[in-house]
């Protein structure tokens, strides 16, 4: 499975939830939270599910619910796809 | 006694016209929204015809965000509500938001929403299933929606009556205002046009199997066979006289003037249905008598005995052919809790247009009916009191009373005005 990327999570959250309010999730953003985005934690479970279901990584909504920001979520997926490859 | 519950606003989306002015125009002159249901294929359905908000693309009026969170009935609430808005041009800031209330009915749920999340789960599991199922079936979210995004935190709730709901909510708004939330946005809104939604008002046994748009749904006829089933409704904006003329609303439609509800008797018991006492109570609530009343919009069933009760609790209360009957949502199909509001709004333009519209295909009425149903074209007729009634299965029965208010007659439209759009 190859690393999921900033622009594989902003399709994944615009399927999820629309798109973000206000300026779309790119890079040089991923930092910002996702309350900028307009994003909430209903966004961010739905999200999750569907991160599960394409790239075999589970993230549990607890867990879930305490990254704040793209980044976080990326470096999650992306350290469980090199351990599990 | 209490101030008045005037309204200042309508938003309105039916299968003869997305929009208000849109839709009168439409219902005067007779054209229909009925149609053979497109949103899949009905040919081995026993009910065929569906009145369809066809013309709605809800991409185009709300945010991306609230689009994988959303019923199509919600997304038509959304937007009736912006119209209505709109329409009362209120602007944003002139009420505290603990100032403004949200009462709707919903009678149906988000049933397509609902069907295409069943269909995930029975194809790829639990995990495939959206989170925002959690609300987006349930039969308050419309009121939640409206209040989120609106940012209206008042006292708010969600009324089901079945087909009756609509007229409830907006009497329940009535309450609301009275009890001292100065504005309320009310109203109903319904679409079940999904597979799955269509078997579950087919089980009713109370629609129409014909297949000729025009001769579908004919309530009071002698030929009368069920009706044909709506999407749609109506949003509107409820304030106080002294609000409205606070902030100088550019128009008032009329007043809230009555409201009332019963129940009927169980099947089988002596005594009579209760949509008369409703009139009758909501009459008394208006503190007026059945001769100051200048038309009756009818819940109009379709189904014949249905019908016959309705006849008989109208010459009952009004006395034979003593006042106008009408029934526009014959071109709409029943639009569920949104039937109600539709006809308030009718009603309201009948007091502004001084025109009753006519009940479109039904061509005889039974004698023995006794009712003086408008037919065939619209008739010019001055009204400045309208009765709207509505029933529900399994017994709802709701009245409204609507009345124009003292003063100059609202003015017709300055300009042909398209719904605003707002995202």
């Amino acid at each position: 499975m190859s690393r999921m990327t900033i622009d594989d999570l902003r399709r994944v959250l615009v399927e999820c939830a629309g798109e973000a309010d206000g300026e779309a999730l790119t890079a040089d953003r991923q930092d910002r939270d996702f309350e900028e985005f307009g994003y909430d934690s209903l966004a961010l479970m739905e999200t999750a599910a569907r991160i599960e279901a394409e790239y075999g990584v589970r993230v549990p909504e607890e867990r879930m619910a305490e990254l704040r920001t793209p980044r976080e979520v990326l470096d999650l997926v992306n350290d469980a796809l090199v351990r599990t490859s | 006694m209490s101030e008045g519950v005037y309204v200042t606003g309508i938003g309105l989306l039916a299968p003869n016209g997305s929009g208000l002015e849109q839709h009168w125009a439409a219902t005067l002159a007779g054209r229909s929204g009925i149609a053979t249901l497109s949103r899949f294929d009905v040919s081995r359905y026993p009910v065929r015809l569906a009145g369809q908000v066809d013309d709605f693309d809800a991409a185009r009026h709300l945010p991306s965000r609230l689009l994988p969170q959303t019923d199509i009935s919600t997304q038509l609430a959304l937007v009736a509500a912006d119209w209505a808005l709109a329409d009362a041009e209120i602007d944003e800031g002139f009420f505290a938001d603990y100032d403004t209330g949200v009462v709707t009915s919903n009678a149906t749920g988000g049933f397509e929403f609902t069907h295409r999340e069943f269909r995930k789960l029975w194809t790829r599991g639990s995990a495939a299933v959206s989170v925002y199922e959690s609300f987006a079936w349930f039969y308050a979210v419309n009121t939640g929606q409206i209040s989120i995004r609106n940012q209206f935190r008042g006292p708010s709730s969600a009324l089901v009556a079945e087909q009756a709901g609509g007229l409830d909510a907006i009497g329940h708004a009535r309450r609301t205002i009275r009890r001292g939330t100065p504005m309320v946005v009310t109203g109903g809104v319904d679409s079940a046009l999904d597979p799955w939604g269509w078997v579950a008002q087919i089980a009713s046994g109370r629609l129409s199997t014909a297949t000729d748009a025009h001769r579908a749904y004919r309530p009071f006829d002698v030929d009368a066979c069920g009706y044909v089933p709506g999407e749609g409704g109506a949003i509107l904006v409820l304030e106080t006289a002294s609000a409205a003329a606070a902030r100088g609303a550019r128009q008032v439609y009329g007043e809230i003037a009555g409201y009332a509800t019963t129940f009927d008797p169980p099947p089988g018991s002596p005594r009579p249905p209760g949509l008369r006492r409703a009139a009758e109570s909501a009459l008394a609530d208006a503190g007026l008598t059945p001769d100051q009343v200048d038309v009756v919009f009818a819940d109009a069933s379709g189904v014949p005995e249905l019908d016959r009760a309705e006849a008989a609790a109208i010459s009952g209360l009004f006395g034979p052919f003593a006042v106008p009957v009408t029934a526009p949502k014959a071109l709409t199909g029943r639009m569920y809790s949104g039937g109600g509001p539709v006809d308030v709004a009718d009603a309201l333009l009948s007091i502004r247009d001084g025109v009753i519209p006519p009940t479109p295909g039904t061509a005889e009425v039974p004698e023995d009916y006794r009712i003086d149903l408008v037919r065939g074209v619209p008739r010019h007729h001055e009204v400045t009191t309208a009765l709207v009634l509505a029933r529900g299965r399994w017994g709802f029965n709701s009245a409204v009373v609507v009345r124009a208010v003292p003063g100059p007659r609202t003015p017709a439209p300055r300009r042909p005005r398209q719904p605003q759009e707002r995202t």
